[in-house]
């Protein structure tokens, strides 16, 4: 009595009663197919939180100026201006875990296009050409400003799409020149849409222009704001941190007893902890839909149990003309897996076809993975085998002559 | 060497096979033997002696109705016959083989090779044709697809049921549904088809009808048939019978002249020209 041959009684026996076989399965459909959808959920906000988090920039930590302490009285962060160009650059020289930075010149001012005038409410930046890459902040059309432009302090420009809307309305901005501040600036990129930033703030609402143009032409300074840097990994953010600290410390000359005239920012660490409490979401989410699966292997074992009563006599003819306790046994285990795995199968289609409607009627975004379909499925099995393994061997111990007998 | 082992095995076993035929009175050419059989359940505090020392003979070729009132140890008989039971003391030889000490599983296969289940009650799958109930035997037998459909569709016309292969129980009639239970009796080639009460469930004509299968098995194809009836009628079909009283065979004798269920078909009055024809 080989085992296919079993497979095909049992397969039999399941499709002489189809509708209970639907019934049964309906446990197990709706179980897989929650823990489908929730996990796609969960996952869908734990990817749009990572899509934030990448958009914030690469790997990246602001280095603002300090407060300035002038007698018994503190200034604000950045009101410092010890933070210089030279910092920049020796922060993307000497520290292990930086990539790239870039240093940060913040201006106000009008700005002015034919008979247009707007005031960029994220201001005007002073960067240099490596603003794109730190930030993940790539231009749509045009090109950014090269390290040509910077050295040579020239009077370009790269408008955020907000800009782009509102001065230059229905004017391909590329190639036109502006007013900043009075000065001409010929506009060379728009940027692409970075939407709101943390705070609310419009961050498509600003121009990029050479941090040497914003120092020398615009503010006459020599200091700089801040430094953006990029690390090269979300993990070396947390080394490039301190790899910064030290080298600031020691560029300025500050002793053990001083503070820092300055601060590190590191967006990864708000970033990271936004990723937990995804990852919390979707655990809670898997152990809810779990439970339901399990609630659908109890519907299962319920089912089994009544099959076996239901279906005393069948056994019962079934051991007269000479199956074994263990054909029999087997017979219903392969039953009730059968039932949990068709029903996992179909709770997949179910699952995806709920992700994907949520996602179409609620625009939340889903994430459908290929390992919480196999894990599913896999776990529906075990719940058939499990929950399966009792009724088939209440049936394998029924007597036959007690059983031909069973009305 | 390995051959001549293996043969002085064969021998040695074979003696000893018969030893034990002679030791416990069971003859070589007997297909049943029960030798001073006691069943004895136990209900509760209570003991039933439901067989008290019964010994019978059966023959290949031979047709026996086992009769007797209800409690008079027919069933118990019966069950045992069948393997589905074991006696609580004496032996039962199957051919020469003593089944009384085997496990439940080996019990289960000699159920399957060599006895043929027909039922009061029919006992087909519900939800399932003719052919599949048919086939289920084959099944538990393990034999492929092609033999399976084969034997059991020969087993079907035997009875008179090749037209009604693809029918569900529900669209035959009692009689069809019996004739399906002998069918898938037969399909193994049983040494032996065990009825239990076949015709109670049905009415005097298709009654006829039915044993008349029973009779052209044995008639023609020299099966060995033992069933269990109440009706002192339906056991006149039979060659021999045996009647169960208290646990004990009362009498054992052979029948005159056995009614023939061909020749009374043919004097009724044909109501139903094709019963198989009106039942849908």
């Amino acid at each position: 009595m080989n085992l296919l041959l079993t497979f095909k009684i049992a397969l039999k026996a399941l499709s002489r009663n189809k509708m209970r076989s639907m019934l049964t399965m309906l446990g197990i459909i709706i179980g897989v197919g929650a823990v489908i959808a929730m996990i796609a959920i969960g996952q869908g906000a734990s990817s749009q939180i990572q899509s934030q988090i990448a958009q914030l920039g690469n790997n990246m930590l602001f280095v603002m100026a300090g407060s300035s302490r002038t007698g018994g009285m503190r200034g604000g962060s950045g009101s410092t201006n010890t933070l210089t160009v030279e910092d920049s650059e020796a922060i993307a020289r000497e520290c292990p875990s930086v990539r790239m930075t870039t240093p940060g010149v913040r201006a106000g001012g009008q700005l002015v296009f034919g008979n247009q005038n707007w005031s960029a409410s994220s201001g005007i930046m002073g960067v240099n050409e490596n603003f794109p890459d730190i930030r993940s902040w790539p231009v749509t059309s045009g090109e950014f400003f090269t390290e040509g432009d910077v050295r040579t302090s020239a009077r370009v420009c790269v408008i955020g799409k907000t800009v782009a809307d509102n001065l230059f309305a229905g004017v391909d901005p590329i190639g036109q020149t502006m007013r900043i501040r009075n000065l001409p600036f010929r506009v060379i990129g728009v940027l692409s849409t970075k939407g709101q930033g943390q705070f609310g703030n419009d961050q498509d609402d600003t121009v990029m222009v050479p941090y040497t143009t914003a120092q020398k032409k615009m503010l006459t300074i020599t200091y700089i704001n801040q430094v953006m840097v990029s690390a090269i990994s979300p993990s070396a953010t947390f080394t490039a941190e301190n790899q910064i600290s030290d080298l600031l410390r020691q560029r300025h000359k500050l002793g053990p007893n001083q503070e820092d005239d300055f601060f590190v920012r590191n967006l990864t660490d708000v970033a990271e902890a936004a990723d937990q409490s995804s990852k919390i979401m979707i655990n809670l989410l898997a152990s809810i839909a779990g439970v339901s699966l399990m609630v659908g292997g109890i519907g299962i074992m319920n089912i089994m149990l009544v099959s076996v009563t239901e279906r005393t006599r069948e056994i019962g003819i079934r051991m007269a003309i000479g199956a074994r306790s263990k054909v029999i046994r087997r017979q219903f285990l392969i039953e009730s897996i059968t039932l949990s795995f068709v029903g996992g199968l179909i709770g997949v289609l179910f699952g995806v076809a709920a992700a994907i409607t949520i996602s179409r009627t609620l625009s939340w975004p889903t994430l459908i993975s290929p390992a919480s379909i196999f894990i599913s499925v896999i776990f529906s099995m075990l719940v058939g085998i499990l929950f399966g393994y009792y009724p088939a061997r209440k049936a394998a111990s029924l007597d036959p002559i007690d059983a031909l007998r069973y009305e | 060497m390995a051959v001549g082992a293996q043969v002085i095995i064969g021998e040695e076993a074979a003696t000893r096979k018969d030893e034990e035929l002679e030791g416990s009175g069971a003859s070589a050419q007997e297909l049943i033997t029960l030798n001073h059989v006691h069943k004895i359940y136990q209900m509760g505090d209570v003991e039933i002696h439901a067989l008290r020392g019964v010994s019978l003979h059966i023959k290949p070729g031979e047709f026996v109705a086992i009769m007797g009132a209800s409690g008079s140890g027919k069933s118990t008989t019966m069950n045992i016959l069948g393997c589905l039971d074991k006696p609580t003391k004496g032996h039962y030889y199957l051919e020469g083989q003593d089944v009384s000490k085997l496990t439940k599983d080996e019990l289960a296969d000699i159920r399957n090779r060599k006895i043929g289940f027909v039922f009061q009650g029919f006992n087909l799958l519900a939800r399932t044709t003719a052919i599949e109930n048919v086939e289920l035997p084959l099944l538990y037998l393990g034999a492929k697809h092609s033999e399976r459909i084969k034997r059991a569709t020969e087993c079907l016309e035997l009875v008179g049921l090749g037209q009604r292969l693809h029918n569900m129980p529900n669209q035959l009639s009692g009689g069809q549904q019996q004739r399906v239970a002998i069918a898938r009796a037969l399909v193994n080639q049983p040494s032996i088809i065990l009825a239990d009460e076949p015709t109670g469930n049905l009415d005097s004509r298709t009654s006829i009808e039915v044993m008349g299968v029973f009779q052209y098995l044995n008639r023609e194809r020299g099966i060995t048939v033992a069933l269990v009836t109440h009706e002192p009628d339906i056991a006149q079909y039979a060659k021999r019978v045996v009647v169960f009283k208290d646990g004990k065979i009362k009498r054992d004798y052979l029948v005159d002249d056995p009614r023939s269920a061909s020749e009374e078909l043919e004097s009724l009055p044909p109501v139903d020209v094709d019963e198989t024809e009106d039942d849908e």
